[in-house]
């Protein structure tokens, strides 16, 4: 049952409320009996409430019969009876309090591991067009609030319904005449309600969406800070930032603004009730249809009823913001997945590395192809060179091999078969690769290195980071393998990144590779012990490598040179100097 | 929680003001039952029309003003709430863009995203809270004890011995609070730091099918968070029933001294029932006390982590002539025996810097000087403090030992937009914004469009963006995610030229190049920036191999200086690399 609407890749249209509230009431469900519970000790906890001013007030009958005349016997039993419901009930209520606030937590738990489960089933462009801050706000703040807001209201809103009921069937057995006179509040204060709920709601996903838009500005700011200070640029992007805070802090005042007006309108309506109460009570008595005795108690139980009514007011407010804010983390959720592997789709076990690219066309964009009719074959433990001007369309080949992308048109083929008939998954795992972006997290060196490895043993990342040729500078560092490495590697230089990250591939071990502009940030001596080991490693393996220093390719099988997404040389080093095309002015200009 | 109030400050009267209306608004609330009873005790019997319709209609009036009071009290503390709530951030922003590269480490780059979120928003919700129920509660409370003190001492006496025991307990445990939610915080810090990890390496975790793991590791630190969070607020929801204890066993106490005062006769019977009355107003005003503080105990933390950004103190100040050294000659650029560690970290900081500790010094000695118009190339193995060099000239940090000076002046008596101003820059890991090219090359300075198209194209983009149907106004997408590579890198170039800087600098600005693209560009720059002195940091000798001076560096040190011709006869590490890399010319 759970999980239903997260799956699927249907698209719901946004600012659907209903729909958000049934899926947040599925989150709910997972602690069924747990918030079953909670309401019946709420409720408990409620009749221990009533109770004990019953007691209280039978205890202060028999202590106000006048001076020595007091039967202390029975004021000590109703005062012990009056503190044991109370104590009980507070008891209880502590109880519903901390485990609703738990379950609020958990239910908040388990909406970030969505979305961060969903996160990792997205395909690659939906990152390229997302702004990280902006998919952090839906966790940090949006999750938050719809915490906050079941920690608190569902049971709230249970034990108000109670007591509002409750008071409303006394009500009704006091007098009926008397309840007509109040009845009217009753359809006001709903329509009231959903009338604000249509006003506020939107403002309050506008609020939402302002916070969004907010974090994804001081996500990328902050990243860039460095930049920014050496432009002076920092007063131009304070001014920007000045326009995206006022932005939120006023949707945040146009919605609470008006949500706030919620609650005391809804007082004045209950209380209207209670005027007219006086009003028509006086004239029901004038016309003896009611006595004093019946309006005084209908009073009493008038105000136990109004009590709870404003509360409720400004509970469903509270839902109302919540509403908004887990319709942001659905419409995340609902994003189209990568595509599903196809029915049958099978593991690639160790693939032998026989790579054909038939006819592919493709764009990221319709209408802007990248890619025309494309064309190549590798046979296992070959090295193929993908070389040509910058924005010619290189990364490109990468991202569909590993199929961050699929193709338009045309297929590729692994080992015979077309890579779509593998399992995802499988078909990655056979390729090792080293990106243009060199990516370490926070963690320590070991952890970076035997990332692609899980169990892997010391002796393993050792002989890795030997290979790459970085082992000594680690056994420099006071804590070794150990040493932590910051978010982002700050702390280390882009170099040592790419060699932390050559050291990664070379413990994967793999038949396929992919090396993308993966030496261009080692400088030269370092790149000279790095190429002997990538040789070696490149033996016996089928090799992508793209790279502009042509001393890096030359030993390649095959170099396809790329220009504008069309390969247009294909061949050896030696056969396309040969030639004196593209490829050959592209090697005399480094010497100019 | 100093923070909230002082910025609230700011506010003072229109905080009063919707304090007030508040007060207001709530005395009205509580004369409406009175005005009930009133009307069922005395006007209702007595069974006249005219005085039940006057103060029938009293009541709708009482109820009008209430709400409208209300909602003007409401309006008015969220108003001020929101100004509050932005001066914050916008200082928080502020001092955070100018924070200095050691102490922007120091918070760690996720830490200082959820300050400006997360924390400014806990703070926010205080702002508001506090307007609105610092009235009700002591109202209901300092009322409530004033009634039960003027009907019976004694009894009274019971209530007010326990006040203190209840203030005491709410003071500690909210006090304890503080440093709970900051936990909360930091664990939020966590989370957002792995979210940050998987959505910018999103292809290497796909990549090397590491999903699963990286859910299982998400999974830790999201369950400490909840765990943490859930810890706190059950902390939290502790001082609320033993409160209730006391107070119930406080009113059982009236109950039952009372009954013994009424049978000897020292007390009205009627005092017990209205002791009740108080009682609930009373409980009502602790309530409403307790909940103020344990919110504002969240608030504190979030608070106190915003307020450490805030107090952070520059750590860079800009000296005066006579406070530094004359240089020793006039040139554009001075290094004079500049020593420089990374180590120098400030309290509070937790970073293990990598460069710090792996060796004494990240730069040893660096001496030399570059006139206008001449150009100078760095080459050296990774790590070996290139970009420390490009650090300390533009002061993003400061020299340990030794002085550097730009035009004559030691950099440190420059105001940093001055000093900046003069520079084109591109660094290692340069970042495209999320906005037009035109924006992302103009950057703010107000360039004209020629500046612009001459720089586009001495920065070889020309071809590109031409190609673009919306040109210059082609919006970059986040970090330059439809751009490729080589286009970011060119684009950050003609960022560097557009402003036809005094002073040039290109640390590793185009590793993404191919040769032929590299050579125009560096022939385009030479030709058209004549001027600007130039500052290159490369891995190809061939970028810089023209260069008037070329420094060799390694491990710190410069162990090369001169010209290309100079350097292959001086220097073997400078020869070594040449013929690496240019060896392949017979090959």
């Amino acid at each position: 049952m759970p999980g239903r609407g997260d799956r699927g890749g249907i698209k719901q249209k946004p600012k659907d409320a209903k729909g958000a509230l049934v899926r947040i009431i599925k989150y709910l469900m997972q602690y069924k009996y747990l918030v079953l519970l909670f309401i019946i000790c709420a409720f408990l906890s409620n009749l221990g409430n009533l109770l004990g001013p019953n007691f209280a007030g039978k205890a202060i009958d028999a202590a106000s019969a006048g001076a020595g005349k007091v039967n202390m016997h029975r004021v000590l039993h109703y005062a012990v009876l009056m503190l044991i419901f109370y104590i009980g009930g507070g008891l209880l209520s502590f109880i519903v309090q901390i485990g609703m606030m738990r379950v609020g937590r958990r239910v908040a738990q388990n909406m970030r591991r969505d979305v961060f489960n969903k996160l990792m089933r997205l395909p690659v462009s939906y990152f390229d067009r997302n702004q990280a801050g902006d998919i952090i706000s839906r966790v940090s703040y949006d999750i938050d609030v719809v915490s906050m807001s079941l920690s608190t209201d569902v049971v709230q809103i249970v034990t108000s319904l109670v007591t509002v009921i409750g008071s409303f069937v006394m009500m009704c057995t006091i007098s009926v005449p008397l309840v007509f006179c109040m009845i009217f509040t009753i359809p006001i204060s709903i329509w009231f309600t959903r009338h604000m709920g249509k006003k506020t709601r939107p403002l309050y996903a506008k609020r939402s969406a302002s916070y969004g838009i907010m974090n994804g500005f001081t996500e990328e700011m902050f990243t860039g800070q460095k930049t920014i200070l050496a432009y002076a640029h920092e007063d131009k992007v304070c001014e920007n930032f000045s326009t995206i805070n006022r932005n939120a802090a006023e949707a945040y005042r146009n919605a609470d603004g008006l949500g706030m007006t919620m609650g005391p309108t809804i007082g004045l309506i209950s209380n209207s009730g209670l005027a007219a109460i006086g009003l028509g009570g006086a004239l029901l008595y004038m016309y003896r249809i009611v006595s004093l005795g019946q309006i005084s108690s209908f009073v009493l139980y008038s105000r136990k009823f109004s009590g709870p009514i404003n509360e409720i007011a400004n509970i469903i407010n509270e839902i109302y913001s919540a509403l908004a804010a887990s319709e942001r983390v659905f419409q995340l959720l609902d994003q189209p997945e990568e595509a599903a592997d196809i029915y049958g789709a099978v593991e690639l076990e160790k693939a032998e590395g026989d790579v054909d690219i038939e006819h592919v066309t493709f764009g990221y964009v319709p209408g802007k192809t990248i890619l025309h009719d494309m064309n190549l074959n590798a046979e296992p433990g070959q090295t193929i060179a993908i070389v040509g001007p910058t924005g010619a369309g290189k990364t490109t080949i990468i991202n569909l091999l590993m199929r961050f992308y699929d193709v338009n048109k045309g297929r590729i083929l692994v080992d015979g078969r077309e890579s779509r008939e593998y399992t995802m998954e499988s078909l990655r795992r056979n390729y090792a690769m080293v990106l243009q972006d060199t990516w370490v997290f926070a963690g320590t060196i070991f952890d970076n290195i035997a990332y692609g490895k899980e169990n892997a043993t010391m002796e393993e990342v050792v002989a890795a980071a030997k290979a790459a040729r970085i082992h000594n500078y680690i056994m420099r560092l006071p804590k070794g393998y150990n040493t932590q490495i910051t978010e982002d590697g700050g702390n280390i230089s882009k170099g040592q990144k790419q060699l932390l990250t050559i050291a990664r591939a070379m413990l994967y071990n793999t038949n396929m590779l992919i090396l993308d502009e993966a030496t261009s940030n080692v400088d030269t001596s370092t790149e000279r012990q790095v190429q002997k080991a990538m040789r070696s490693l490149m033996k016996g393996r089928t090799c992508f490598v793209i790279a502009h220093r042509l001393s890096t390719i030359q030993n390649a099988d095959n170099i396809l040179v790329v220009n504008h997404g069309d390969v247009v040389e294909q061949g050896t080093h030696d056969e396309l100097m040969a030639s004196k095309g593209f490829y050959y002015k592209m090697y005399a200009s480094q010497f100019e | 929680m100093k923070l909230i109030f002082h910025s609230m400050g700011k506010y003072k009267w229109a905080i009063f003001f919707a304090i007030f209306l508040k007060l207001v608004g709530t005395l009205t609330e509580l004369v409406l039952p009175y005005i009930l009873e009133h009307m069922v005790d005395y006007v209702v019997p007595a069974g006249k029309l005219g005085p039940v319709i006057f103060w029938g209609l009293m009541m709708f009036v009482a109820a009008f003003f209430c709400r409208q009071f209300n909602v003007m009290a409401n309006r008015r503390a969220i108003n001020n709430a929101h100004k509050v709530s932005y001066d914050i951030r916008q200082a928080l922003f502020e001092k955070t863009a100018n924070l200095s590269g050691t102490q922007f480490d120091g918070f760690g780059l996720p830490s200082l995203i959820s300050r400006m979120t997360s924390d400014s928003y806990n703070v926010q919700t205080a702002a508001q809270q506090l307007q609105s129920l610092c009235v009700r509660a002591p109202i209901m409370l300092v009322g409530g004890v004033i009634a039960t003190l003027s009907m019976d001492k004694h009894l009274a006496l019971i209530l007010v011995i326990m006040i203190p025991f209840l203030l005491g307990i709410i003071l500690f445990v909210s006090a304890k609070g503080i440093p709970m939610f900051s936990k909360v915080q930091q664990k939020l810090d966590v989370v957002v730091r792995i979210m940050r990890e998987n959505i910018t390496g999103i292809r290497v975790v796909k990549a090397l099918s590491k999903s699963d793991y990286e859910m299982r590791r998400y999974a830790v630190a999201n369950k400490e968070m909840a765990d943490s969070d859930i810890k706190a607020s059950t902390i939290m929801s502790i001082p609320w029933p033993f409160m209730q204890l006391c107070l119930n066993t406080g009113l059982a106490l009236v109950i039952i001294i009372g009954a013994r005062r009424v049978n000897a006769g020292q007390m009205e019977p009627g005092v017990i029932l209205a002791f009740l009355t108080y009682f609930n107003m009373i409980t009502m005003g602790v309530m409403g006390l307790n909940r103020i503080f344990m919110s504002m105990s969240r608030a504190s933390a979030s608070a106190n982590r915003i307020d450490a950004v805030l107090k952070t103190e520059t750590d860079q100040n800009i000296l005066s002539e006579d406070q530094v050294k004359k240089p020793e000659g006039d040139e554009l650029i001075r290094f004079e025996h500049v020593d420089f560690s990374y180590h120098e970290k400030q309290e509070g900081t937790q970073v293990e810097g990598f460069a710090g500790e792996e060796q004494e010094n990240a730069l040893t000695d660096i001496d030399f000087a570059l006139k206008k118009g001449e150009s100078l190339g760095i080459i050296g193995p990774t790590g070996c403090g290139k970009t420390t060099i490009i650090n300390l000239l533009m002061r993003f940090y400061d020299a340990s030992e030794g002085a550097i000076y730009v035009e004559g002046r030691d950099v440190r008596t420059y105001d940093k937009d001055e000093l900046r101003r003069k520079f084109g820059v591109v660094f290692q890991n340069d970042m495209i914004f999320k906005d037009t090219l035109n924006e992302n090359i103009d950057f703010g300075r107000g360039l004209s469009a020629e500046d612009i198209r001459a720089a586009v194209e001495d920065a070889q983009v020309a071809d590109y963006i031409d190609g673009l149907d919306e040109g210059l106004q082609y919006e970059a997408s986040i970090k330059g995610a439809n751009l490729s590579g080589g286009q970011k890198q060119r684009l950050l170039v003609a960022r560097a030229l557009a402003g036809d800087p005094e002073i040039l600098i290109l640390d590793d600005s185009s590793s993404a190049l191919d040769y032929k693209t590299d050579a125009a560009m560096r022939k385009a720059i030479g030709e058209h920036h004549k001027d600007s002195t130039l500052i290159m940091i490369a891995q190809r000798v061939s970028s810089i191999m023209g260069m008037t001076h070329i420094m060799v560096m390694d491990n710190g040190r410069c162990i090369g200086y001169g010209s290309h011709e100079e350097l292959l006869k001086t220097c073997p590490e400078y020869k070594d690399i040449y013929d690496v890399q240019m060896g392949s010319i017979g090959a």
